[in-house]
């Protein structure tokens, strides 16, 4: 059984991702899957809330990447939260900081979102 | 201190990743690694179990991963073999990730990862056997100043 999954929550227009668990190269498909759910539900806004992320590897970050470009041509983001210091370590390590808005908590990625839509 | 040797095999399959990371982190800890330097290991053998799995058996999971961890009084090294087909780390460039999300492109920085989290890492290949070295010294890393 894989130890990771994905919880859905809708706040108006941001449809915010719970991830748990660990997410390797097995567990990465239903990372792809909950965001492309996103995209078919013509959500484009996502938060993903990594409180509750214990590991993640390449596997996991090219999920992020594969889908970053669509959703910001669709006007969207992915906006990153609440990372623990080591899961944080391994998005650094590859310069995801500088291609991903990647904040302590799920309020300022939000408010990130909010200040998007009012400058726009 | 003589050298002490442990071995895990796997089946080619992702499914048992989770695995690979718990025998790392079961035999790091008792090495007297710090929590960082654990992580890193985890990190680095999955990298390099996910490539030989997805890359040499090309995601067929009929095949077997070898992994051996040596513990010797300076350093700590992962061997992870297999028969499946070479990794050449002359062909491999080091990615840019904004030119990768332009192409929707999901890896290839496996290797990266591992370069940058181990001191040293080495491919090699004899015969039908391929095998990578994952290196860590003990001296910058554990903690209690072992």
């Amino acid at each position: 059984m894989s130890n990771f999954s994905v919880g859905f929550r809708s706040l108006q227009s941001v449809n915010v991702l719970d991830l748990k668990g660990e997410l390797d190269a097995h567990t990465a498909s239903e990372l792809e899957a909950a965001i492309k759910k996103c995209q078919d539900d013509s959500i484009y806004q996502i938060v993903v809330n990594g409180a509750n992320l214990n590991y993640i590897s390449s596997a996991g970050l090219g999920v992020f990447m594969a889908y970053i470009e669509d959703l910001r041509s669709k006007g969207g983001d992915i906006k990153i939260a609440a990372l623990q210091p080591k899961v944080f370590n391994v998005f650094d390590l590859l310069g995801f900081p500088m291609l991903f808005d990647i904040v302590d908590t799920e309020e300022e990625a939000i408010e990130k979102f909010d200040a998007q839509q009012t400058a726009e | 201190m003589a050298s002490s040797t442990y071995k895990l095999t796997i089946p080619s399959s992702t499914r048992y990743l989770e695995d690979v990371r718990r025998f790392i982190e079961t035999h790091t800890v008792e090495a007297g690694f710090n929590t960082q330097s654990v992580e890193q290991f985890k990190v680095a053998v999955d990298e390099a179990c996910t490539n030989v799995i997805k890359h040499a058996y090309s995601g067929e999971d009929s095949h077997e991963l070898n992994i051996k961890v040596i513990v010797d009084s300076d350093r700590f090294t992962v061997c992870i073999r297999d028969k499946g087909v070479a990794f050449r780390p002359k062909e491999y460039n080091e990615p840019d990730i904004f030119e990768l999300a332009k192409r929707r492109q999901a890896g290839g920085f496996g290797v990266h990862i591992m370069r940058r989290l181990m001191d040293h890492v080495e491919y090699s290949s004899q015969g039908k056997v391929n095998e990578v070295r994952l290196t860590k010294y003990l001296n910058s890393h554990v903690k209690n100043g072992r």
